[in-house]
């Protein structure tokens, strides 16, 4: 542990790779502990928005942390664990293989801080051949103005098992500026399923660095759906992901909004490691006048590999920027590698096409736009389908 | 129904149709013959309002009012509808919500896809991998769902195989009131390349197109004939 915490040290001035560098001193650390009770209707609201219901009978498992306090936190399935991270770590037989071992604690300054300066997180695990049907809700919001919040999540598949997380992260309706840093890391056993979906919601001058990282064994199988339809400062996330064992799968899709003054950098690399593997990095990003940058990178170590990297942008606005990076590496012959990256507005023969059935030119452009991110996801369960669906069309009314 | 007053028509800078005059009043068919590149979908495609296809002179008359300057949706509103040779595809929009848009909110659409046996498209994108008989059969689907009263088809026999030929002609039927003896409401303008659509349905005039303008009118059925025995040429001679 305590070379964790050198190495840690020695980046904390590290930038990242990618996106803006953020002076970490700007934003303050500390925070009045929050009760669920001291949330207004507005705030209830905007929780409700990116997926978190307490109220609702169908959930595993719930996690809620407001800046560094833990407000929620229950497993109502028995082959489920959910725990504050802070609590698990007292337990060092049960994360001594899974903390810092997805994500380099020395990745870079915001890595670096979510160690050596941790709020909390949340530790959930799907025992052994446990198939928790209904979603896990984990929701990590930001409500006092200027904080930073650090997070830490670890979150484990056990063989055989089968694991759905929706989680919101949100900053309160009333908050200018905030800093999100949130190291989460994945562990996905042999035979094991996880589906994590994020449906972002958060303020126009908040920061957002989510440095993910996940660990894919044999036949295992990871989904990551990303949504973030609303305004936000700068958000810079690049997860890494290893397929390490034969027929591991991992499945990447991201439904963009960047509206005036946002700017969003979102990738995913992949590398696929054993014969069998599959993955697929699949990108909707619409700009509404922001900035998006889609990067995707599959690497092939092995032949039998097969990949697939897929992004498509539309500008709304004349100011909009869309910048696709896909990138391929084959290190073998034998492997199946593919892209395609497609950047432009809407034709003009669809509106008319659509006109020419009925519809106003306003209705005709929302019609394509709302088809253009209506990604249906393989292996969803139909209520987080509703989620994405639901978020899409909240967003939808605001594009057009 | 459908008046034409010398219409000249450009796109993108040249000028294909060079003054065309045409009346189609209600209950009438008429089908439209013409070589490649006659013009002749750049006629129905200015006739739905098509923003590519630049009016530079004359008329349209639908229904009395001048249409001229109207939207495409304007004119669907008023009762036009069109079928597509070469539809774009509708990323993530499946055919169930399109004959949904069609049909404005009815579910009308969806029973006339079973009755078509075409009810497994429902939930593709639309057009997205169809064949060319399966586009047809959806822009006839979307059509029936929209029920309007001048029905502009362009070449709606194209692509469509053998077995599907009877299903194609039984939908444009339908479209156009075939069944009814008299008081026949709807109107149609057709392309046709292979005048199949004849062994079809009774069509009450034909037209050539040629060279932009509007040639030799008549029974549809003798002058398919004559074109399969002298070619268009002899018909632009002719210039009944």
């Amino acid at each position: 542990m305590q070379k964790i915490e050198e190495k840690a040290k020695k980046a904390l001035k590290k930038k990242a790779t990618y996106g803006e560098d953020i002076e970490l001193e700007k934003f303050i650390r500390q925070a009045e502990p929050v009760s669920y009770a001291n949330l207004d209707p507005e705030e209830q609201k905007r929780l409700h928005q990116t997926g978190l219901d307490l109220s609702k009978q169908e959930h595993s498992g719930a996690f809620f942390q407001s800046d560094c306090s833990v407000v929620h936190c229950q497993s109502t399935y028995k082959g489920l664990e959910v725990l504050p991270i802070k609590e698990a770590i007292q337990d060092p037989e049960k994360i001594k293989d899974y903390c810092w071992r997805a994500v380099s604690v020395d990745t870079d300054k915001y890595t670096a801080a979510a160690e050596l300066d941790l709020d909390n997180g949340y530790f959930i695990r799907a025992l052994p051949g446990e198939k928790v049907i209904y979603p896990v809700q984990a929701c990590l919001y930001i409500r006092k103005e200027k904080f930073a919040q650090h997070l830490h999540n670890i979150i484990i598949a056990e063989e055989g098992s089968e694991l759905h997380i929706i989680t919101g992260c949100a900053t309160s309706p009333h908050l200018v500026s905030g800093l999100h840093i949130g190291v989460s890391e994945f562990y996905i056993k042999k035979g094991a399923k996880l589906t994590f979906t994020m449906i972002h919601n958060w303020g126009e001058d908040v920061y957002v660095r989510p440095r993910s990282g996940i660990i894919i064994e044999e036949d295992g199988v990871f989904i990551s759906n990303y949504i973030s339809l609303g305004p936000v400062r700068s958000l810079q996330t690049y997860p890494s992901a290893t397929l390490a064992g034969r027929g591991a799968v991992a499945r990447f899709n991201s439904i963009l909004v960047a509206p005036p003054g946002s700017e969003l950098d979102i990738g995913a690399k992949v590398t696929l490691k054993a014969p069998g593997a599959k993955a697929e990095i699949i990108s909707r990003a619409i700009s509404a006048g922001g900035k998006i940058i889609a990067r995707g990178l599959l690497v092939g170590e092995v032949p039998g590999i097969k990949a697939h990297l897929e992004c498509k942008g539309l500008i709304l606005s004349e100011k909009g920027i869309i910048r696709a990076i896909p990138e391929l590496e084959g290190q073998a012959s034998g492997v199946d590698m593919s892209h395609e990256a497609a950047v432009g507005k809407i034709a003009q023969e669809e509106i008319e096409y659509l006109m020419a059935r009925g519809l106003s030119e306003e209705e005709a452009t929302s019609t394509i736009v709302r088809g253009f991110l209506n990604v249906q996801i393989d292996g969803l369960p139909a209520e987080l389908q509703a989620e994405i669906d639901a978020a899409v069309k909240e967003s939808e009314k605001a594009l057009i | 129904m459908l008046e034409l007053k010398d219409l000249w028509v450009e796109v993108e800078g040249r000028e294909i149709l060079k003054g065309v005059n045409l009346k189609i009043e209600q209950g009438e068919t008429h089908i439209l013959f013409g070589k490649n590149g006659s013009g002749k979908t750049t006629l129905l495609l200015t006739l739905m309002g098509f923003s590519r296809y630049k009016i530079i002179n004359g008329a349209i008359i639908f229904k009395g009012q001048d249409i001229t300057a109207f939207s495409p949706h304007e004119r669907a509103k008023l009762g036009m509808g069109i079928s597509f040779q070469r539809p774009p595809t509708l990323h993530g929009v499946r055919l169930r919500d399109m004959l949904t848009i069609c049909g404005n909110g009815s579910g009308r659409g969806e029973i006339l896809a079973t009755q078509y046996n075409f009810a497994e498209f429902l939930d593709r994108e639309v057009n997205r991998g169809f064949s060319g008989g399966e586009i047809k059969k959806s822009e006839l689907l979307q059509l029936l769902a929209q029920d309007p009263d001048l029905v502009l088809l362009d070449e709606p026999e194209s692509g469509v195989d053998v077995e599907n030929l009877n299903v194609i002609g039984q939908m444009i039927k339908e479209l156009l009131q075939k069944k009814l003896k008299r008081h026949r409401q709807k109107s149609g303008l057709i392309i046709s390349h292979t005048g199949f659509i004849l062994n079809y349905l009774e069509a009450d005039k034909g037209h050539i197109l040629l060279e932009g303008k509007i040639h030799c009118q008549g029974n549809p059925r003798e002058m398919f004939e004559e074109i399969q025995r002298h070619g268009y040429e002899e018909c632009a001679r002719c210039r009944r």
